[in-house]
């Protein structure tokens, strides 16, 4: 702290010294511009976390940005080769905190890659119903943010009175609301409660008018379409050579879903679209995000009225001990592509666990985004990429 | 695929297959030459992940595993080499930008270097972090003492 504050004075200083404000010459501007620096957190409410971005300014205008991380890291990788397959489970929770139920999906179905075990269908219909009413929590919350950071501050209330019915089928189900460890690996430790089909029908009926309802206050708002219509452009071409996935892929224009591209679960059961963008803006982010909340309404219906009866775990052995071997298996979460790369030595933990995060990978994004754009879209852009810092720093 | 490179590249150049998953092993001066050739000739045009492992037991301390996919084949691949402590990669970034954090996570969390990379620093540890974490013979209580006390003012992150 005491280094950055040495550091920063006598620049300071320096570029004091070094402007010319020469008032007569008629050519000049009336004062030069000069290159401002500022930060922008860790500690700032549109950061959703604690993320430090320093912007690189001409008076208004973002001439590049560079993004600090790591506040939140607990090194989740590491403490994984120290616990047991089992034990680490919970923690994967922990990373993107507001999509755990995915988290624990990718986590557990990558263990049973590794075990080559597979869950059993009625566990997968459940796990399915579980991801996706976790799929739309998840945008309720980036939608309620985000039109909070760009100023509107209605859909914030909306979105949080609407995603309180989908915790409260967490909560049922598995007593956690937020960090749900929801499954287990080769399958689901609890049976559905009685009524959680009850539960789950009457969410399908409730869901669509509040989504009708979010969409009369920002869909064709005039204040929104300003907001984010053009801002933080993404080609396709730049989309993929950064490696980018999830919603901002698609709304870049390339129609690419893990669930359809690599299905998973029992996901090429279900019948459903892959929403896809044009512009690769912040407006087509939107857009792509409130198609998927309702297509994720229709595979939920489709698994909740085909829910076959049957067993919940597969047969998988009370000590987990994988064959030597390595292998990386990926998920679809909300945010984009959720991948685990496990490696096994034989023994009850695994040798090396890496979490390939979506989050992360989308945020180096960010500097393109925002470039020769305002300091407000660079609010715009961090909340349309719909980062959570604890997945990014794990 | 492999085949098809094999007489150009010989021992070099390796395929195998776990649990359905292929892979590559890749010798380390081949590398920069293998992953253009995926990119170009192969259209693995996403780089999904850039990671190591360390075995310290090992002569060669280091895999470093590339995962990649081709959206026209709807096909991963990894490719994976050894290198040794101390050794270097040349970076991948001008072949797919997004290895411009991944190698600086390899980097933070192993210490490996890689040439060329734009601007090689830690990037979820703080920039005077002494250590690498995810070596095998870094303990998990194990933390930079002096970073914590001079930075934070408290005698232990524990």
């Amino acid at each position: 702290m005491n280094d950055l504050k040495d550091k920063a004075l006598p620049n300071l200083v320096q570029n004091l010294a070094t402007s010319n404000l020469d008032l007569d010459a008629p050519d000049k501007p009336y004062l030069d511009s000069n290159e401002l620096i500022i930060n922008m957190g860790p500690q700032h409410p549109a950061t959703h976390g604690v993320l430090r971005v320093i912007l690189k300014l001409d008076g208004e205008k973002v001439l590049g940005t560079e993004c600090v991380i790591g506040y939140l890291h607990r090194g989740v990788e590491k403490i994984a080769e120290n616990r047991t397959y089992t034990m680490f489970n919970p923690y994967v929770d922990r990373m993107d905190y507001v999509a755990a139920v995915s988290n624990g999906l990718g986590y557990c179905q990558a263990v049973e890659k590794l075990l080559n075990v597979e869950a059993p269908p009625r566990a997968n219909y459940i796990r399915v119903i579980l991801t996706e009413l976790n799929r739309i929590a998840s945008h309720q919350l980036w939608l309620g943010t985000h039109a909070l950071d760009i100023g509107a501050m209605t859909p914030l209330f909306y979105t949080f009175r609407d995603r309180e019915e989908i915790l409260k089928i967490f909560e049922k189900y598995c007593g956690a609301r937020l960090t749900t460890h929801a499954f287990r690996i080769g399958g689901c430790q609890y049976e559905t409660y009685a009524g959680f089909e009850k539960d789950v029908k009457n969410f399908l009926a409730f869901f669509p008018p509040k989504i009708d309802e979010y969409e009369t206050l920002l869909t064709s708002n005039r204040i929104w379409l300003e907001r984010t219509k053009n801002v933080g452009v993404i080609s396709a071409k730049d989309a993929i050579a950064l490696g980018v996935t999830g919603p901002v892929l698609r709304a870049s224009g390339v129609k690419w879903d893990i669930r359809k591209a690599l299905p998973y679960a029992n996901y090429a059961d279900f019948d459903f679209e892959i929403p896809v963008g044009e512009n690769g803006d912040t407006y087509d982010r939107y857009l792509v995000r409130m198609i998927e909340m309702r297509q994720s309404l229709r595979i939920i219906e489709q698994a909740v009225n085909g829910i076959p009866e049957g067993p919940i775990m597969a047969k998988v052995p009370k000590v987990i001990k994988p064959a030597p071997g390595e292998i990386y298996h990926s998920i679809e979460a909300p945010k984009g592509e959720l991948g685990y790369f496990i490696v096994s030595d034989g023994s009850t933990q695994p040798y090396r666990l890496r979490v390939r995060p979506p989050s992360f990978v989308n945020l180096q994004a960010l500097d393109i985004m925002v470039r020769g754009m305002l300091v407000a879209d660079v609010v715009a852009v961090i909340g349309t990429l719909d980062i959570v810092l604890g997945e990014v720093d794990r | 695929m492999v085949e098809k490179y094999k007489p150009q590249y010989g021992s070099g150049l390796d395929a195998q297959s776990y649990l359905g998953q292929n892979y590559f092993t890749v010798d380390r001066s081949l590398i920069p030459d293998i992953l253009r050739l995926l990119r170009d000739e192969e259209q693995f045009d996403y780089c999904v992940d850039l990671t190591a492992a360390h075995y310290p037991k090992r002569e060669k301390q280091f895999d470093v595993v590339w995962i990649l996919y081709s959206f026209a084949r709807n096909e991963r691949v990894r490719v994976k080499t050894q290198i040794a402590d101390g050794e270097s990669l040349p970076t991948s970034v001008p072949i797919w930008p997004t290895a411009n954090w991944l190698e600086r996570e390899v980097y933070d969390m192993f210490g490996i270097q890689f040439t060329g990379h734009p601007d090689l620093k830690r990037i979820l540890l703080p920039d005077g972090w002494k250590g690498f974490p995810l070596r095998k013979d870094y303990g998990i209580l194990q933390q930079d003492k002096e970073w914590v006390q001079i930075n934070l003012g408290i005698e232990s992150g524990q």
